[in-house]
């Protein structure tokens, strides 16, 4: 379609026509997303590449100066005067020679193995009396091998910097003018480089209690370290891909890790999909009703629903936790209404009774957020639209299901898949109400209501099998990550196309 | 014909007021069970009745003065303090980088944006076990300190909101700052900031009430130290088998003074959830 047919469209023609382009576009636009990573990937390369070169290129057009400064930090600066910044070079290194000598190196060099002496009795070969052996700790020398390669990451960048302000130097002054004083460059950092102070807090507690435990984790996952290899006593090791195939193995038996991994995520697939898909068209509904025209006190209904968001999720979940007991209010309710006799087991009796109750009751803590977020966008919702709908006959069920909904899916399909990504890690409903019950002989370390997140949690909790925990937090991951990278590239070219109309 | 429509409205309207009525009904009810039990006299655990037959405080004095073996006061005490400090970390660190990815460009400035994004899809408690171990060989575990690491050191990677209120600021008011000679630093404190009040408000508020809310990092890290518990977790040992008999309605008052505070801020601060909702992520 032209441009200028585009624009003589109504408003719904319009919706209609970029709704259907949207479901046309997203087989191109997956390609564009995957090629753009591609592309992510071969500049990164070309960067490397291209500071590789340019090290080198310094390094033979620099004077004596400057190729002392590629072995001993910071001389290059102290020649051309700036002593200050020199010394402050030369200090990193020998901070970080001094750390890889005394510290660094003992773990890093283990890294492969991560330990081959276990702790325990042996016997002195020198005396022959019985002695105790400190053996290698595996898990502190993965941690500090970690930690040991991170910071000789930094330093590595702060080299290569150095590198540069040497040569830079070497050319202010080849030019005539006067290096820059160390007290200009600290000025500096409040102006021209005022990012580097404002990120360098933030990046440092990151790299340390973000991405140094990632990265643990994840190489954990590679290991053999569960309750029969616990640190400090046991040694563990690398196991390649071993737990993932232990989690994919197909002859598994009944209590095994795999079963137990196929059963929960199904059950994790068939909870996110009840629990966002209900949570959305029920708070949609209850959204719609309330800002129908003609209905007084919206506030306060709208109160009435989201001062249950309100209340911190501990609360109102513990209290869930307390009603749903045998002895609890919802079956003093249901008794003193003459529904039932006997009391029911809502959380530990059959595994469909408790599913249910898990469902239900996160419609409960669930809706208002959708009431919440999509107020505002059913309120954009072009009134004629239901005008029109409603001079040719339509009613208001019909008028939900060709317009509301076709119009806020467009609208917040983003946030409906992170609310996806949200069920899928939804830990807190499923632990503070039922943590996992009814448990089950057929699951390794499992209940029946158990999703990922939390069977993770118990797996590294009670059992200490880390490796596994850390396998299947790995797909997690990659199956989250993947949905909201998809998620982002949709929103990006729906916002591209919101430029064109 | 009108007076039919008009009749047909009217009724649609009452179905609609009824339906709201009950469902609200049993929105609020737990929340309302959960206020009148917790000032309930009579009883020990649960009742076999919905409505309690006598009224008092003894609840709410009970959980303040019998501090034998679960000390509330004290957990609400260390409460305070984490959420004092970790507030103003995270409020820093939130505000300092939001501020040098919306306003200021430099070359790192769109992979680390990228980067961040990444990092913040990695669900956080899968991290605990490294964490704890880390504390640990920094002698950390079980203390106060440890927490106020664990809630404020990642607070950088929540940027978008401020990031996407920094970016509605018109770039004009820097340009002329800086023609008039002011650093960026000076930008940042004396225009930006005293602009950004809303955001400030609610990075400040949101970081306040996360440690009253969380509670799995807590109970990672605090373990068995039974004093240095948060309301959180302290509220949850209340009603574990040793000690529901007795506590249970100490549990219920103890939720409504967590409570009430956070529901009041929370319903004031609504606006701006909603606006961080729809818009974090989008913004790249």
């Amino acid at each position: 379609m032209k441009y200028i047919d585009y624009v003589q469209l109504n408003p719904f023609q319009k919706f209609g026509y970029n709704f259907k382009q949207f479901f046309v576009k997203l087989p191109g636009n997956l390609k564009k997303f995957f090629c753009l990573i591609g592309r992510f990937f071969k500049r990164i390369g070309m960067g490397i590449g291209k500071g590789v070169a340019n090290y080198f290129t310094r390094f033979v057009k620099g004077d004596w100066a400057t190729k002392l400064s590629y072995l001993i930090m910071g001389f290059g600066n102290a020649a051309k005067g700036q002593v200050i910044k020199g010394l402050l070079f030369l200090l990193t290194e020998v901070a970080y020679i001094a750390y890889i000598v005394l510290f660094g190196w003992k773990y890093l060099s283990k890294f492969n193995t991560l330990g081959t002496v276990e702790s325990g009795f042996g016997v002195n070969p020198e005396t022959g009396r019985p002695m105790t052996i400190n053996g290698d700790n595996s898990m502190l020398i993965l941690l500090y091998g970690i930690l040991t390669i991170v910071i000789t990451v930094i330093f590595f960048v702060i080299y290569i910097a150095s590198t540069k302000s040497a040569y830079k130097a070497q050319q202010t002054v080849a030019a005539g003018k006067k290096p820059e004083k160390f007290s200009s460059e600290l000025k500096n950092l409040l102006d021209n480089r005022f990012h580097v102070t404002l990120l360098a807090f933030p990046t440092l507690t990151i790299s340390v209690f973000t991405i140094l435990p990632m990265i643990f984790m994840i190489l954990i996952a590679f290991t053999n370290y569960n309750y029969q290899h616990m640190a400090p006593g046991k040694l563990f090791t690398w196991v390649g891909f071993g737990t993932f195939s232990e989690i994919f193995k197909v002859t598994g038996g009944a209590a095994s890790k795999s079963a137990t991994f196929i059963e929960l995520t199904k059950w994790t697939i068939i909870w996110a999909i009840f629990a966002t898909v209900l949570n959305y068209i029920f708070g949609m509904i209850i959204a719609l009703m309330i800002n129908k025209k003609g209905i007084k006190l919206k506030s306060l209904w709208r109160t009435l629903f989201v001062v249950t968001i309100a209340v911190p999720q501990f609360v109102s979940l513990l209290l869930m936790n307390q009603m749903l007991q045998s002895y609890g209010a919802i079956n003093v309710l249901l008794k003193e209404l003459g529904i039932i006799q006997n009391p029911i087991l809502f959380l530990n009796s059959t595994p469909l009774v408790a599913r249910l109750t898990v469902i239900i009751i996160n419609c409960w803590v669930g809706i208002p957020y959708t009431i919440l977020i999509t107020s505002g966008i059913l309120m954009n919702i072009p009134a004629d639209l239901y005008e029109s709908a409603t001079i040719d006959g339509a009613g208001p069920v019909k008028s939900f299901f060709k317009i509301t909904l076709p119009y806020m899916l467009f609208v917040t399909t983003p946030y409906l898949i992170t609310s996806f990504i949200g069920n899928i890690n939804n830990f807190n409903v499923i632990y503070l109400l039922t943590d996992g019950a009814p448990y089950s002989e057929n699951f390794y370390q499992a209940g029946y209501t158990d999703l990922l997140v939390t069977w993770l949690f118990k797996l590294t909790m009670t059992t200490q099998d880390y490796n596994l925990a850390a396998a299947v937090g790995i797909l997690v991951f990659i199956v989250c990550a993947t949905l909201s990278l998809i998620t982002f590239n949709l929103t990006k070219s729906a916002k591209n196309e919101e430029e064109f109309s | 014909m009108i007076k039919s429509y008009k009749f047909r409205r009217s009724l649609s309207n009452g179905i609609i007021y009824v339906l709201l009525a009950v469902l609200g009904l049993i929105w609020i009810s737990p929340l309302v069970y959960l206020v009148l039990h917790s000032f309930r006299d009579e009883g020990l655990q649960s009742v076999s009745y919905l409505l309690p037959k006598t009224y008092s405080f003894k609840n709410y004095i009970e959980l303040f003065t019998e501090t034998g073996s679960l000390n509330f006061p004290r957990w609400f005490m260390n409460t305070l303090i984490v959420a004092i400090f970790s507030c103003i970390i995270s409020t820093l660190a939130v505000l300092m980088v939001s501020y040098s990815f919306s306003r200021l460009r430099f070359k790192a400035r769109k992979p680390l944006i990228n980067v961040g994004m990444i990092l913040g899809m990695f669900p956080g408690f899968m991290t605990m076990i490294a964490i704890y171990y880390l504390l640990k060989a920094m002698g950390l575990t079980q203390t106060l300190v440890a927490l106020v690491i664990c809630y404020s050191a990642g607070a950088g990677l929540g940027y978008q909101i401020s990031k996407g209120f920094f970016d509605t600021i018109p770039r004009a008011l820097d340009e002329a700052a800086t023609i008039d000679g002011a650093t960026r630093n000076q930008i940042f404190w004396k225009i930006i900031l005293p602009m950004s009040k809303p955001i400030v408000v609610y990075t400040v508020l949101t970081s306040f009430l996360g440690p009253w809310t969380d509670f799995i990092l807590a109970k990672i890290i605090m373990g068995d130290s039974i004093k240095n518990y948060t309301v959180a977790i302290g509220l949850k040992k209340m009603i574990e088998a040793d000690f529901i008999a007795t506590h249970y309605k100490r549990f219920l008052a103890g939720s409504v003074i967590v409570a009430v505070p956070i529901t009041i801020l929370f319903l004031r601060m609504q606006k701006f959830y909603v606006e961080g909702v729809t818009a974090g992520g989008v913004k790249g």
